[in-house]
């Protein structure tokens, strides 16, 4: 599980690689939004007549952008902020969990997985918050595996992308919150 | 906060179960699921581990429960603390592993019994929920460390990140002894 693709965390920017696909609209971020900007804020769906939207939210929020529903990375990923859950509601942080997939997908996802947060579909226009957030790989058209933490401004307060293949723990994300309070 | 530089929130102490030399160079702890499948499957790994490393490799067991895709992890996780309580914590672990899919809670005191401890003082620890703190503490401990599934192994404070396959883990480990 080595970083064989030598990606970059939001720790460590480097250099930027601007790829510029068709269609790909060039302001938005190529990396993960960093500390100190405004959080894009979104409408996506959690059911098909259900939507969760993100300035209608109060308190901090915790964003968790993962590449599919099914895989069974994602599921420990979701796991253990599920395990997590009671510590995140302490500090009042919302959990969000955002992919691709379509909100039936995500039902019975979240219904296997016995999830108690959302998980919002980024579904249509495809990956377009992912976008926003600057954590959509195009290649495989998916969102990297990337938390975001939002202060109870929505601005973001921390942000972490992880390299392939490494699945990372709930501990970056839980200090991160606490640190708010 | 890439993978190898999550380390345990909580170091080893007198609280934990422990098999091998205090001394030893090298300690794994473990962060499992009773229920898990892939904790099912590291079990007789870190056994051979074991005896490779008698003399140099100490094991810590902690709970990490994940109850929302293993509902009988908690209760499994409660029962071997409450046999710890009477001191048979380790026949105990080993026969939870060896039984992963019948973890019901009157197959529990069973091995409760076959462990060695006193079936009923276990049942009245469980039915006050007496272990339930200790084992919420270990999980807790384990986000806290950034364990990132089950199992999550950590060596000599570090997550290993690699793959728990004997050979590959036999080889971190033995690089780990040449190291210290």
């Amino acid at each position: 599980m080595a970083d064989a693709n030598g990606e970059r965390t939001a720790d460590d920017p480097g250099s930027s690689t601007t790829k510029g696909s068709p269609g790909e609209q060039l302001d938005l971020p190529k990396e993960p939004l960093q500390p100190g900007a405004p959080a894009p804020d979104f409408s996506l769906p959690e059911t098909p007549d259900q939507r969760v939207t993100l300035s209608e939210l109060r308190g901090p929020v915790v964003l968790i952008f993962y590449p599919a529903d099914w895989s069974p990375v994602c599921g420990d990923e979701l796991s253990m902020f599920q395990a997590a859950s009671k510590l995140f509601a302490k500090q009042g942080g919302q959990l969000l969990g955002i992919s691709v997939d379509g909100p039936w997908s995500h039902i019975a996802f979240r219904e296997s997985r016995k999830l108690t947060f959302p998980l919002l579909a980024d579904f249509e226009p495809k990956g377009q918050v992912s976008r926003a957030y600057g954590v959509y790989r195009s290649e495989e058209g998916s969102s990297a595996r990337a938390t975001f933490v939002l202060d109870r401004d929505h601005m973001i307060a921390w942000s972490y992308r992880s390299p392939i293949g490494i699945v990372p723990g709930v501990d970056g994300p839980l200090r991160a919150l606490e640190a708010l309070s | 906060m890439i993978g190898g530089e999550a380390h345990l929130a909580i170091p080893v102490g007198g609280d934990d179960h422990v098999q091998g030399p205090d001394d030893a160079a090298v300690t794994l702890v473990e962060y499992g699921d009773y229920e898990c499948p892939y904790c099912g499957q590291a079990f007789p790994i870190v056994q051979e581990l074991q005896r490779v490393f008698t003399s140099t490799l100490r094991l810590v067991f902690r709970n990490l429960p994940l109850s929302n895709v293993h509902p009988h992890a908690e209760g499994a996780a409660e029962a071997a603390e409450a046999v710890a309580l009477q001191g048979h914590f380790w026949p105990m672990h080993d026969l939870l592993f060896q039984h992963q899919r019948d973890l019901r809670a009157e197959s529990l005191l069973q091995y409760a019994e076959q462990a060695g401890a006193d079936a009923h003082q276990v049942a009245e620890v469980l039915a006050r929920r007496g272990t339930r703190d200790r084992v919420e503490n270990d999980l807790e401990g384990a986000l806290r460390s950034g364990a990132n599934g089950t199992p999550t192994f950590f060596v000599n404070g570090y997550r290993y990140d690699q793959s728990w396959d004997f050979a590959t883990f036999r080889e971190f480990i033995q690089a780990e002894l040449d190291r210290t």
